[in-house]
């Protein structure tokens, strides 16, 4: 018999545990039936728009539309000066050098999506090269695809090394890794693509592209987060969390929040260790607080489409 | 990237408590006889008191040996129509009843979690809406008892005494109730000393369902009430859930008897991780074995048996849970563990972790601050427990986990069997064949695999050996309370 051999990736994931269904569905529910209320709801709420990354990725986006999501970005609430601008904004690689020119140095950060987005279907120099392009034009955090292809013919090494090479293309710029779970299958596999995601480098991994349903359910979350966990533990690197696509309302959002403060802990509960991507979430956001703090609701009129 | 970072509190959450003041409690409840409320022969009450906050919420009736008389002769009376009624007709009753549950299902969790403390998102999601279950499923059995046993006549026992502890204290009354109205029979109930409202509350649903007079007699009280249901002559079956001392007394007083028993006592259940094992939801199953109302749970899995070859990091796992676990207010929807049930029990817990700490367990409590007022214990882990530790042996009935550590499958069963008591155990593996093989050597009336503590009226419960014997639940339920010719 010839010696046994595998990549280190493979070896890796031998020791990831696997996931019961039932159970994290389960666990993922109970969280979020706490009841968030009062100061604690503004709390959240208020910390739910220093996490999100505006989102917006169509093929009808123009320049335009483009600059007004920057403004919405920067000023989501106008007049208020209380309320935060968003963490970034989060475009097509093609539209970086716009959403750049619009946010400045505002501290809004530039999120351009890469590695042929949403597929992730094409050559890997390709993808190397739009990389490089996206953060030349602006990009300071790239959201890439993993190659679902590759991971589910099971080569784990092709979907590392690609993970690999774009996060040498990076650079200085943060790389967001997405595993679009919705096309994965099952908990387990979500579990060994985020291992594998930070185990190639990934600042941040993330749940989906939002062009595929189911995207951040909660339980898939919480399988990605206590994969976190465990890697901090191990290795004491902390890889943040973004779940996108589906998160539309500030109840939503809120369990998210709930699920990160009892899986990772507060440590997690900032810009630089979660993001929630998101489109059209920001405006519900705003009409609760405009509710706490009123005790009435306003009309959507009162807030301003991006 | 250190721009727009929010000012660091926390996430703390603000209080989130159940209101109150939708519903009234009476300041004096008599006791429910034929129907009717009437005061005690004995003149006696005793106050039920919030172990939350030690304030008194109601006085109760003390049943007498003469107030348990009128309670059986009621039912003696009650049996005769009761018993000749169609099934169908039964069930209808049985039907109404569950529905009333659900009607009144905030003002009964809200009670149950007032009177008993535990959190109130389990007197909700769980206690309430299982017993109003329970009904329901047994309603369905009223009116097939002849398709249930074919070829044989099943005809109800008669009057049945049954006695519940403090843990579900409604939902102990369903498993109760339910079965024998469904059987034809009348029922004594005597609810536990420290929760008798949910079941005095049930006693209004019975009139409000128009139920027959005498066929649901509540009679509240104190240990000597029980005893004299126990020694009743005209009784013909007890039903006891409850300590496994009590259950040794019962069986030695109805032994010559033509009384019949069904007993439900005390557990040392086992919860077994292997190596395979889904880890953070086994986790999740470790906790809400233990913690789940408090530990006062008769099957809670109060012994983690872990395979050596990852106890170290499990425990790990474990303790950072642990420290999440959110202990306070019994009716704040974020409470996962509230108020342990009476200052008695709550000295029993303290003793056995004193005796776990003097044996040489290692133990191991997450800081958590614990209110002034009431009756409160921090959850608490004991690891490098020994098979011949009290806390690996004796039944604490608090939030307290012993573990212990094995190295092969054959090795898990050993110690999971080796107790007096077998009321259940759960298996933690990602291997189906593991699952199957453990079941059968376990020696325990219900084995979960990777879950636990999930019941459900279809599903029977019961236990071996000291844990007692008899089934409540499913199918099974209706023999206790069945003759069959």
């Amino acid at each position: 018999m010839a010696a046994v051999t595998s990549t280190p990736i493979e070896a890796l994931l031998r020791q990831v545990p696997p996931v019961d269904q039932v159970a994290v569905e389960e666990r993922a529910a109970s969280l979020a039936s706490r009841s968030i209320k009062k100061s604690s709801k503004l709390w959240a709420l208020d910390l739910a728009i220093r996490v999100m990354d505006l989102t917006t990725l169509e093929g009808a986006d123009t320049t335009g539309r483009v600059r007004s999501l920057c403004a919405k970005a920067l000023r989501p609430a106008p007049g208020d000066p209380s309320i935060p601008h968003t963490a970034a904004v989060c475009v097509y690689p093609s539209m970086a050098a716009v959403a750049r020119e619009c946010v400045g140095d505002s501290g809004v950060h530039v999120a351009s999506v890469v590695t042929a987005f949403p597929s992730g279907q094409s050559f890997l120099a390709v993808k190397v090269a739009e990389v490089k392009t996206a953060v030349a034009a602006g990009a300071d955090e790239v959201d890439m695809v993993i190659a679902r292809g590759a991971f589910l013919a099971g080569d784990y090494a092709k979907v590392y090394d690609e993970i690999v090479a774009v996060r040498k293309a990076c650079g200085e710029a943060h790389l967001k890794v997405i595993l679009e779970t919705g096309e994965l299958g099952s908990y387990d596999a979500v579990r060994r693509a985020s291992h594998i995601a930070m185990a190639a480098g990934a600042d941040f991994i993330k749940t989906s592209t939002g062009k595929v349903s189911p995207a951040a359910t909660l339980p898939v979350s919480l399988v990605m987060m206590e994969a976190i966990r465990d890697w901090y533990q191990f290795t004491g690197r902390a890889v943040g969390f973004k779940p996108a696509g589906g998160i539309k309302t500030a109840k939503q959002a809120i369990a998210h929040l709930v699920l990160v403060n009892e899986t990772l802990g507060a440590d997690w509960l900032t810009p630089e260790r979660y993001r929630i991507g998101a489109s059209s979430l920001l405006n519900d956001i705003l009409m609760q607080i405009a509710k706490q703090r009123s005790g009435v609701y306003s009309s959507a009129g009162y807030f301003t489409e991006a | 990237m250190a721009v727009n970072t929010p000012p660091r509190l926390g996430f703390e959450y603000a209080p989130a408590p159940e209101a109150t003041d939708h519903f009234q409690l009476a300041g004096v409840y008599k006791l429910f006889l034929d129907g009717e409320f009437v005061a005690p022969a004995s003149e006696q009450h005793l106050a039920t008191i919030n172990p939350a906050t030690e304030e008194t919420l109601a006085e109760v009736s003390v049943a007498n040996e003469a107030d348990v008389d009128r309670a059986v002769k009621a039912a003696r009376k009650a049996f005769a129509t009761w018993s000749k009624l169609p099934g169908s007709t039964r069930a209808r009753y049985l039907f109404r009843i569950s529905r009333i549950i659900q009607e009144r299902a905030r003002e009964l969790a809200i009670v149950e979690s007032m009177d008993g403390g535990k959190p109130i998102k389990e007197s909700r999601d769980v206690d309430i809406p299982i017993a109003a279950a329970h009904f329901h499923y047994y309603a369905g059995w009223a009116d097939k008892l002849e398709w249930a046993f074919p070829n044989r006549k099943a005809s109800p026992i008669g009057v049945a005494g049954q006695i519940i502890p403090w843990n579900f204290p409604l939902l102990m009354l369903a498993w109760k109730i339910a079965p024998a109205l469904a059987c034809g029979n009348t029922v004594v109930l005597k609810p536990a000393r420290t929760t008798p409202l949910t079941a005095l509350l049930f006693a209004q649903i019975c009139q409000q369902a128009e139920l027959p007079p005498g066929v649901v007699n509540i009679v509240t009280g104190i240990s000597s009430t029980g005893a004299a249901m126990v020694a009743h002559p005209d009784i013909d079956k007890i039903a006891f859930t409850g300590s496994t001392d009590v259950g040794k007394y019962i069986m030695r007083t109805t032994a010559g008897t033509r009384k019949r028993l069904t007993l439900e006592l005390g557990g040392k259940s086992a919860n077994i991780v292997f190596d395979d094992a889904p880890l953070d939801q086994a986790v999740e199953g470790i906790i809400n074995g233990i913690f789940f109302n408090q530990g006062h749970v008769c099957c809670a899995g109060s012994r983690l048996l872990v395979q050596e070859s990852i106890a170290a990091p499990f425990l790990d796992k474990l303790r950072a849970r642990m420290a999440r676990l959110r202990v306070g207010n019994p009716l704040d929807k974020n409470t996962d563990i509230g108020a342990i049930n009476s200052a008695d029990q709550l000295q029993t817990i303290k003793e056995y972790v004193e005796s776990g700490i003097t044996e040489g367990a290692e133990i191991f409590q997450p800081p958590c601050e614990l209110p002034k007022r009431g009756f409160w214990f921090p959850p608490t882990v004991f690891s490098n427990v020994s098979q011949s530790h009290r806390i690996a042996r004796e039944e604490i009935f608090g939030p307290v986990l012993s573990t212990l550590t094995f190295r092969t499958p054959e090795e898990a069963v050993a110690k999971a069997n080796n107790t007096p008591y077998g009321l259940a155990a759960g298996i933690w593996t990602d291997k189906g064949s593991q699952i199957l093989w453990m079941a059968q050597h376990l020696n325990a009336g219900v084995v979960w695999a990777n879950t636990y503590n999930r019941f459900d009226p279809t599903s029977p419960f019961g236990g071996y050996k000291e844990s007692g014997f008899g089934r409540e639940g499913g199918w099974h339920g209706l023999h206790p309370y069945l003759e069959l010719h």
